[in-house]
């Protein structure tokens, strides 16, 4: 329904904008989680692409998943995602969320993020370094600026088929507000 | 000529919006060459609100969207009553005392978009703030007084005036104790960093802001923006003896600016109540002794 307000133009300046500021929400769960205040901090600075935490979802462009995901936690994930204003991007970071790395027989975390949320980019590695997480980064910017970025539009259109895969694990999702 | 009037408001608005914004931007970057990190551009934050307000927002009812636009409109219409150089829209009598009282309004337009929202982390935020204004306002307000009396006049325009004719009229010179006060007041007045108990992002996440995305929050980026403008130009004109040229009065607030960034870049946060009595102690007795020494 928006698409029709925004003029491509328009869509164009917002997502030069929004390529070169986008405010990380750090969902800190899993052990990758370490690496993120050297990403931050002086030794490799994340401020100068523009990227920076945020401190809570509503404000946030990015959900960083740092690792294995238990299901008890998958749950408020879900809740984080939903909170967040689109544009909003997925990013899975370290084996546990693409396949299930060292946690693939575990009985209560899930293997594969993006069969929960829709994922726009992996970083791969256990843990990755901060150069491979900058270097993610700079790949998410791409994409945003390609428009090639579109998770949350395909969570809406494939709503179902997230929520059924979600129910799976977690049972009814009941909200409680 | 009524439309030149609401040009000239306009004008003013958006200049100082401009302003603040880059003023923050320059405070990112100072702030991360102290951390020896090379920071972001200076342009950031233009780029920030550009994105913010490209983005959805999600509203928690009428007060919710009331209170951000109170905010929002509280220190735009402060902004009105504090010259910037030698433009001044009033002088009347009394605008200092108004500046005071208006400045208020966008704290408690931040309360009413708490209640809207409902989150407790905002409300532990903004009654952190309040309380927090109730500790700097106490010495503020003492150097206040004591400079309407020395200069004989309770405008902002009065005050300026009173200085002028060189560096030895600053009540810098003059009022150096109330200078002192007036600036750690200043840096609660502007949430720098030993009082940042009100927004402390790693413990109740950003506070009062907490549940404001997307436009909302752009909105008030913006009003920190002028918020930022409106207090350094006030110390400006207070105590740096204001400027007829608009350059070199930019140039003192960049320097008030800079000097409250620096300060801010080392220092660790009070606690709000250690925060509270700290400026009911040195910064108070600092601000009666100036009193007694201006008055007698
Ligand atoms: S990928 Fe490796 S480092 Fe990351 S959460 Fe899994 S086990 Fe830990």
């Amino acid at each position: 329904m928006k698409e029709k307000y925004k003029s491509s133009k328009w869509q164009e300046v917002i997502n030069w904008a929004q390529k070169r500021s986008l405010f990380m929400l750090h969902y800190c769960t899993g052990c990758g989680a370490i690496e993120l205040p050297p990403t931050m901090t002086s030794r490799y600075d994340m401020s100068r692409f523009g990227i920076g935490p945020a401190a809570t979802p509503r404000q946030a462009d990015i959900l960083l998943i740092t690792g294995y995901l238990s299901t008890k936690t998958l749950r408020r994930v879900v809740y984080t995602y939903e909170q967040m204003q689109d544009p909003k991007f997925v990013m899975g970071f370290g084996s546990c969320t693409i396949n299930g790395g060292m946690y693939w027989d575990s009985y209560n975390t899930i293997k594969q993020l993006d069969k929960y949320l829709p994922v726009d980019l992996y970083i791969a590695g256990c843990m990755p370094r901060p150069e491979a997480i900058l270097e993610g980064f700079l790949d998410l910017k791409e994409k945003i600026e390609n428009g090639e970025a579109k998770g949350y539009k395909k969570y809406k259109e494939e709503y179902e088929y997230y929520k059924t895969n979600q129910k799976k694990v977690l049972g009814e999702v009941k909200r409680r507000q | 000529m009524i439309i030149i009037t609401i040009l000239e408001f306009l004008l003013i608005a958006i200049f100082a919006m401009a302003l603040g914004l880059l003023f923050m931007g320059i405070a990112r970057k100072v702030v991360a060459r102290t951390q020896k990190r090379i920071g972001p551009p200076f342009y950031q934050p233009y780029l920030d609100v550009l994105k913010l307000f490209g983005k959805d927002a999600i509203t928690h009812g009428f007060i919710f969207d009331f209170g951000a636009i109170m905010a929002f409109g509280g220190m735009i219409a402060t902004l009105f009553f504090v010259p910037i150089g030698s433009i001044y829209l009033y002088s009347m009598s009394g605008t200092l005392l108004l500046v005071i009282y208006l400045m208020a309004i966008a704290y408690l337009g931040m309360a009413m978009a708490t209640v809207g929202s409902g989150n407790p982390l905002a409300s532990v935020g903004i009654s952190r703030a309040l309380t927090q204004m109730l500790g700097y306002e106490m010495p503020f307000i003492v150097v206040l007084l004591t400079l309407i009396y020395s200069s004989g006049s309770s405008s902002i325009v009065g005050i300026m005036q009173a200085q002028q004719g060189g560096f030895m009229n600053w009540n810098l010179i003059n009022v150096p104790l109330g200078t002192l006060v007036a600036f750690i007041a200043l840096l609660g007045l502007m949430g720098k960093k030993p009082f940042d108990a009100p927004i402390a992002p790693s413990e109740i996440a950003s506070g009062p802001v907490v549940e404001h995305g997307g436009k909302y929050l752009g909105l008030l980026m913006l009003q920190h923006a002028v918020s930022i403008v409106v207090k350094t130009a006030l110390f400006v004109n207070l105590f740096f003896g204001g400027a007829s040229n608009i350059l070199f009065f930019l140039l003192k607030m960049l320097l008030v600016w800079l000097l409250a960034t620096l300060i801010g870049s080392v220092f660790p946060r009070f606690k709000v109540e250690e925060g509270v009595l700290f400026y009911w102690k040195w910064p108070l007795i600092g601000a009666l002794i100036q009193a007694v020494i201006i008055i007698f």
